[in-house]
């Protein structure tokens, strides 16, 4: 593993927690994003990085034994991750989506604090499998169920279609009908443990892009006690947290994608200008075009972030469950998923062969290739038909 | 169940929030949600409680709570008529 220069994150700030991600970005993630890439494997030196300067445990709470590092600089270093390696930066998202669920939505007092004190000092990486087979990608419904076994205990299994890095997790958080007779909508999620988790794989991963988070199909089964069962309901946890924090720091991902594609077209033109000092370099041109919809796509993925903060401070996070939110965020996802490749070509379009081939400097293949999944995780055809349905309901927009 | 209000609103869910169950069974406080209703489906229940009772619900009340049971869309339609009255 590439050595880097970081302090352990105990105690230190958010400046600190920055530049710490940005080293690892670049010294780590970004020296084997190619070999991931090209071998559809799990970024684990960047991964073991993250662990080392203890980034998994940041969103949680000092007062559970996290970093306590605030919600807008995680979002910050999915951004910055995904400048040198999109996997490990969307696998930095997602498992950060699973620490918020459960720091926003644990009982006070209950097995899930205990539990983050350990995340924290094993700096435990979490999964998730939300999504299963039969329920035509639609998170708000399960079919396997919570089923009770021998001695209090409950087992479940899981037809999971996509799960990323659940092989390479310590833990993953699972979706399930409350009961063996309870409705398909009536979910919770449930916390096991990997190493107590058989899954049998179902397929593989060999994929256009984001090809290093591992994501095949599992068929999941586990055995766990009462307590890791998160006790808030799915619906309140997807609406306040799960769908929102998912598209803002994926669309921080994307971001992160399209800027790295950006500033390989940067550095393009700026070689092309030094060559032919004082000639017009028309690539520039073409550049400019790129980087007005670049700054409307970051203003616009900063601006929810805000939003989102803000929302959540408010008394009940009441205003997360309206309608209005629900399609602003819906809307975010829907234009930065298109925004992300749109940026990817165009780059590609201003630098021409030397961006398309993958042993350049200014190559974007990689980052193209990993922006198309954005539009798919999570179709946005699934997101139109809920918004179509929700805006002749809804006043503003 | 000699309500008039509910007993439209029980109408209205037996045509639009294709329950398992039959609406007319469920008592007022039965959470709509567990009892069956999904989210597309509560789309149209409230599309269908506007025009049952020629009213627009505001944006800070469209939230999953105030749909969850016969009992919260009866308030929530109480609380628009004390509004318009």
């Amino acid at each position: 593993m590439v050595p880097i220069t970081v302090r352990s994150l105990n105690g230190t700030r958010k400046e600190e927690f920055a530049a710490t991600i940005r080293a690892v970005a670049a010294e780590v993630a970004a020296a084997h994003a190619d070999e991931v890439d090209r071998d559809a494997r799990f970024p684990h030196e960047a991964i073991d990085a993250l662990r080392e300067t203890q980034a998994l445990s940041a969103l949680v709470p000092r007062s559970l034994g996290g970093g306590g590092v605030p919600l807008g600089a995680i979002a910050q270093a999915c951004h910055d991750l995904a400048r040198g390696c999109s996997a490990t930066a969307m696998v930095f998202a997602m498992h950060q989506i699973q620490v918020g669920t459960i720091v926003r939505h644990l009982e006070p007092g209950s097995w899930f604090e205990t539990y983050l004190h350990e995340l924290q000092a094993d700096q435990r990486l979490i999964a998730s499998a939300t999504s299963e087979i039969g329920t035509g990608g639609d998170m708000g419904r399960s079919i396997a169920a919570v089923t009770p076994a021998r001695e209090g205990r409950f087992t479940l299994e899981k037809q999971a279609p996509t799960v990323s890095y659940g092989a390479h997790s310590d833990d993953i958080l699972t979706t399930l009908r409350r009961s063996p007779e309870a409705e398909q909508s009536d979910q919770v999620m449930v916390l096991h443990r990997t190493s107590e988790t058989e899954l049998e794989p179902a397929g593989g991963w060999d994929t256009i892009g984001m090809r290093g988070t591992c994501s095949p199909g599992f068929v999941l089964r586990a055995e766990f006690g009462p307590e890791q069962i998160l006790g808030a309901r799915f619906a309140t946890m997807m609406t306040e947290t799960i769908v929102p924090l998912s598209h803002i720091l994926w669309s921080h991902v994307w971001l992160g994608i399209a800027t790295e594609a950006f500033e390989r077209g940067r550095a393009f033109v700026r070689a092309a200008a030094k060559r032919s000092r004082g000639e017009p370099v028309p690539a520039a041109h073409q550049l400019s075009r790129v980087m007005a919809e670049l700054t409307m796509f970051r203003s616009e993925v900063g601006g929810a972030l805000a939003e989102f903060i803000r929302q959540s401070d408010a008394p009940g996070r009441e205003p997360l469950s309206t309608l209005a939110s629900v399609l602003r965020f819906n809307n975010l996802k829907l234009a930065a998923s298109e925004q992300a490749p749109r940026v990817c070509q165009a780059v590609l379009e201003c630098i021409g062969i030397m961006a398309y081939k993958n042993d350049s400097p200014y190559g974007v293949g990689r980052q193209l290739r990993d922006s198309l999944s954005a539009r798919l995780m999570v179709a946005n055809e699934r997101l139109n038909a809920i918004d179509a349905g929700l805006l002749m309901l809804a006043k503003e927009v | 169940m000699t309500d008039p209000i509910r007993a439209q609103i029980r109408q209205v869910l037996a045509d639009h929030a294709r329950l398992p169950t039959d609406a007319a069974s469920l008592p007022d406080g039965a959470d709509l949600f567990q009892a069956g209703m999904t989210s597309h489906a509560s789309v149209n229940v409230m599309l269908a409680l506007e025009d049952a009772f020629d009213i627009e619900f505001p944006d800070a009340m469209l939230r999953r709570s105030a749909f969850e049971s016969i009992d919260a869309i009866a308030a929530a339609i109480g609380e628009i008529a004390l509004q318009a009255a």
